[in-house]
């Protein structure tokens, strides 16, 4: 029926994902100057960390304790419940760590992130910038990315390491696994390129949501009702690539 | 000749914001902009701060047409110029020390101590050194305008541009922010140009004034020469007055129509 209409949305699609390329190499140029202000980039990445850090570990124990769960009661079925170690360092390690953190990252310093340099831009304070000759996208713009960046696989890392004191909590001291097969299992059958797997995931993952978070509060309409939906595109933009990169790079890593 | 404003044309979204404006600021003189709101000051102020180009004309700054001008030619002439924002823009993650100190550690690499001496020298010309601790949020409006000229001198610019710094001000700070300006002007030689609709305010202090009125310059002289004007939109200005050439009404369809077709969905 609206050919047209559905054009229109597939233009504006391609449209708005090659201004974001284009703002991602700009700020890729900017991040070796930036790096010349080292204050700046660890006080993001503290920013990033110390916003997300405790949702992150509440949100970790809890999957931990629920993979526990399930894994036992599944593993159980094959009599095989001391591979429960394996079970979650693999779930959490290549899968629920990288995913679960860029989500929770995205709702709560991504959000964050979008809605100061919104407000930033809609009371002048990039303007200002411009008019001192400071570049806005090297001072404000790319230390906040690289923050995000180098923030997201530590935060992931916290993740898996209290998901599986969460899981071991379940199937230990809960379900009477036996605490040494449960942690020899693992460390004999998780193999380096497992970590790689999680490491790379989260780092892209880190990327494609501090990006998403940046640009949008970059470009956010100057008013409060801009800032708003700026802050909603972040969620939704972040959860949604977090997701679909998620499944191309598991296809990748298993095919590779 | 420090700004040279030729026949410049600009369009928003097709709608016409200034259609053929001229102006000269000359080396050392205090120039005001004055016209009704939604004339184009501010946008006129983005032409001379290269942060839009003309779609016809040509703005010259410094002795440079900033429409020819690269990135970081545009950054070079910028650190000749100071702006003074209306809501101050100053930096909210920094105290008011840093935000006066900000250009400086940018663009120079001065010892920590002179940074100091020079921060502290500027903030006690505006009067704010004992407030150098405190957060923007925690500031008057007044005050605020106060530190961000402390922040916009600090790099000794040639031009300082003001975008309405009277508009909300109480009788005293207003009358502290006009003899800054007078001061600046006078002691720094800092050529300065001021945009506003305060005409009584501009008039003790302006050596040479313009006033737009629908994207052209209606009249331009010294105030003096503007107060014995009898160009009816420089009269309608000075006096106040909603009837005249200049429309006090955004263009609306017919009003009686409008009221009487209002019950209609
Ligand atoms: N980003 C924009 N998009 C659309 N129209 C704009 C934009 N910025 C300014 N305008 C329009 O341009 C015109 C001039 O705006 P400008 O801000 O230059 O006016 P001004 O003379 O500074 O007014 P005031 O005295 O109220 O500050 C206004 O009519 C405004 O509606
Ligand atoms: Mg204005």
């Amino acid at each position: 029926m609206s050919n047209g209409k559905y054009n229109g949305y597939l233009r504006e699609g391609v449209r708005r994902m090659g201004a974001v390329a284009i703002f991602f190499f700009r700020i890729l140029i900017q991040c070796v100057p930036a790096t010349g202000r080292p204050r700046l980039i660890v006080y993001q990445i503290f920013n990033a960390g110390a916003r997300s850090l405790i949702i992150i570990m509440l949100a970790g124990l809890f999957v931990g304790m629920v993979l526990g769960l399930q894994g036992f009661e599944l593993l159980q079925r094959f009599g095989s419940e001391e591979t429960l170690g394996t079970a979650a360092a693999l779930g959490l390690l290549r899968e629920l760590g990288p995913v679960i953190t860029a989500l929770l990252f995205a709702g709560r310093a991504g959000t964050a992130l979008t809605s100061e340099i919104g407000l930033m831009r809609a009371t002048d304070q990039l303007t200002a910038m411009e008019i001192m000759a400071v570049d806005p996208l090297r001072y404000v713009a790319a230390p906040r990315f690289l923050g995000g960046v180098i923030a997201m696989p530590l935060l992931a890392a916290i993740f898996n390491i209290i998901g599986l004191f969460g899981a071991q909590l379940v199937g230990v001291q809960m379900m009477g696994i036996d605490r040494g097969s449960f942690w020899s299992q693992m460390q004999d059958s998780v193999e380096f390129r497992d970590v790689t797997e999680g490491v790379v995931k989260s780092l892209v993952f880190g990327v494609a949501c501090s990006l998403i978070a940046v640009h949008e509060g970059y470009h956010s309409e100057p008013t409060a009702a801009g800032v708003g939906l700026a802050t909603t595109r972040t969620v939704v933009a972040s959860s949604v690539l977090t997701l679909l990169l998620d499944y191309v790079l598991t296809a990748v890593f298993i095919r590779g | 000749m420090v700004v040279d404003v030729r026949d410049v044309h600009y369009a928003i979204d097709k709608r016409p914001i200034l259609s053929g404006i001229d102006l000269r600021v000359r080396r050392g003189l205090i120039t005001a902009i004055m016209g009704p709101s939604g004339t184009g000051k501010t946008t006129l102020l983005k032409l001379i701060t290269a942060q839009v180009t003309a779609d016809r004309g040509q703005v010259v700054v410094l002795g440079r047409d900033v429409a020819q001008l690269k990135g970081s030619e545009i950054y070079a002439l910028r650190k000749r110029m100071g702006m003074l924002f209306q809501n101050g823009a100053l930096l909210t993650d920094m105290d008011v020390f840093e935000n006066v100190a900000f250009p400086v550690r940018e663009h120079t690499d001065l010892p920590d101590p002179l940074i100091r001496k020079l921060v502290f020298i500027k903030l006690q010309a505006v009067g704010l050194r004992g407030a150098a601790g405190l957060m923007p949020g925690e500031l008057s409006g007044g005050m605020a305008r106060r530190v961000a000229l402390a922040r916009a001198i600090v790099m000794d610019p040639e031009i300082l541009i003001y975008d309405e710094p009277f508009v909300g001000l109480d009788p005293i700070s207003l009358g502290v922010i006009m003899r800054l300006i007078k001061q600046m002007n006078e002691a720094l030689g800092i050529t300065s140009i001021v945009v506003s609709h305060d005409v009584q305010e501009l008039s003790t202090i302006a050596h040479n004034s313009y006033l737009l009125s629908s994207g052209r310059v209606a009249a331009a002289g010294s105030p003096q020469e503007l107060r014995k004007s009898d160009s009816e939109a420089v009269r309608q200005f000075i006096t106040g007055s909603p009837d005249g050439p200049v429309p006090f009404h955004y263009p609306a369809p017919d009003y009686n129509t409008q009221l009487l077709t209002a019950d209609e969905p």
